[in-house]
């Protein structure tokens, strides 16, 4: 019975993430040992910051097979901004880079005259209503920081829907036991922490 | 589509917010968290402290303000005054706020941007900048909250900070702080159009009309305020819908 573990490879600002999950009263724990991810019953993976830097921290921290395994053994995996691209096969930022490749498809710059980063409050429009992890959110405002957004190959595994100036793109997949934000829910209001009671309760589920 | 931030500014001083112009003639103003629960149910989008007080020591007690109101709300929060170091920016973030803005120390030492942004991700650093005017379409950076100036050119510093790793440029016009006569529209249209972060437009703010204003024509993706909410002369909300109501997306 060890909840949930937010993986901690030195990538960012992961407080206000484990903040938001003690204050929903989740069995929460920010760590970076292997061995606490293999006996974690749910995997959270905040970040900011560029993919391929991400990857190799994962690398030599010795996380990244953990964290491979447990989407295997169908724990339930939450990715969030970061966290979310990592989860897609690839990345273009600074040179190709492989993720995890839980969820076919691809992380690619926005490309034209808007200002980078994508920042601030954007409409997110819910495309599977029927996720249990988007379960009783509605179409919402919510807060976005990033350059880089994701292209998910099967439209299947699109859950939410974003559109800037013009370019939409995925702010949230799903495929089975794996999820990605692209926004913040621990940052658009008390509301969407509803994301991670959802999440939370997967991984109950799971521990049961 | 993208809205447009409305970002309330709280100066606080030993631990309490405080009101007054320029510094001076300093006011209590009450318990900071407190102004920020105040803020968030009012439809703020953001937060920005911004601690002045001046001893060292007391100094700790705005990472109490932020541990706090990190538990509160649930929305971006922003801390700025006296971050000198790395470490400085990683006891702020690690209790919880989500950007530290630098001014004086990154003029003083610019790698502190490129080291924190490596560090901790580009969004969380945001490049404080005092301009004043020096003639049509140019403007000088000052420092030690406005008290120093620094020869330095504010368009080139901006660009600079930019790809050093600033996420975001939150643009003070000391000519127009304090004025309520409006946000300096030509600076904000000059970084804006310089820079491809985005551009809080804070100095100024007398009303909506100021805010509409150099969202439109100044290009500003953000607007910041401290007196106009503080006194209660408008609410987050009315601004808001103003706002709205005038063709500007916002969070309502």
């Amino acid at each position: 019975m060890a909840g949930i573990v937010i993986v901690d490879y030195g990538m960012g600002n992961l407080h206000s993430v484990s903040k938001a999950f003690s204050h929903i009263k989740a069995r929460v724990k920010v760590s970076d040992k292997p061995s606490d991810i293999e006996k974690a019953s749910g995997i959270v993976l905040p970040g900011v910051g560029a993919f391929g830097d991400a990857v190799k921290q994962l690398k030599k921290r010795k996380l990244y097979m953990p964290v491979k395994k447990a989407a295997a053994a169908g724990k339930p995996v939450l990715g969030i901004c970061l966290g979310m691209q990592l989860l897609m096969a690839q990345s273009e930022e600074f040179g190709k880079h492989k993720g995890f490749g839980f969820i076919k498809g691809k992380v690619v710059r926005f490309k034209g005259k808007m200002k980078i980063p994508h920042m601030g409050w954007n409409e997110m429009r819910v495309i599977d209503k029927k996720n249990p992890v988007i379960k009783g959110v509605k179409d919402s405002l919510v807060y976005f920081v990033h350059s880089y957004y994701t292209v998910p190959e099967d439209k299947k595994d699109m859950l939410c829907e974003t559109d800037y100036e013009g370019v939409k793109f995925a702010s949230a997949v799903s495929r089975g036991n794996i999820y990605g934000f692209q926004f913040h829910p621990e940052k658009s209001g008390e509301k969407m922490l509803k994301i991670y009671k959802n999440f939370n309760k997967l991984v109950e589920n799971q521990e049961r | 589509m993208l809205t447009k931030r409305i970002i309330p500014c709280l100066d606080v001083n030993k631990g309490r917010v405080v009101k007054g112009v320029k510094f001076l003639n300093l006011k209590d103003a009450g318990d900071p968290v407190e102004a920020a629960v105040r803020y968030n149910k009012a439809g703020a989008d953001e937060l920005v402290f911004l601690d002045i007080t001046a001893s060292h020591e007391v100094r700790k007690t705005i990472i109490d303000v932020v541990r706090k109101t990190a538990e509160k709300i649930y929305i971006p929060f922003t801390v700025g005054g006296g971050i000198k170091t790395v470490d400085d920016m990683e006891l702020i973030l690690k209790n919880g706020a989500d950007k530290v803005s630098v001014n004086t120390a990154a003029v003083l030492n610019p790698s502190l941007i490129e080291k924190g942004a490596k560090k901790f991700g580009r969004q969380c650093i945001v490049l404080a900048v005092d301009a004043k005017k020096i003639k049509p379409g140019k403007w000088e950076v000052y420092t030690h909250g406005g008290r120093k100036a620094t020869g330095l050119d504010a368009l080139k510093w901006i660009k600079q900070a930019e790809k050093l790793g600033a996420g975001e440029v939150l643009l003070t016009s000391m000519d127009a702080d304090g004025t309520k006569a409006g946000y300096d529209i030509p600076l904000n249209l000059a970084v804006s159009d310089a820079v491809r972060i985005p551009v809080i437009a804070s100095g100024g703010a007398g009303g909506p009309e100021h805010m509409l204003e150099v969202l439109k024509k100044g290009k500003a993706d953000a607007v910041l305020a401290a007196s106009i909410f503080h006194y209660k002369e408008y609410t987050v909300r009315s601004v808001k819908e103003y706002l709205r109501d005038n063709g500007i997306p916002v969070r309502l």
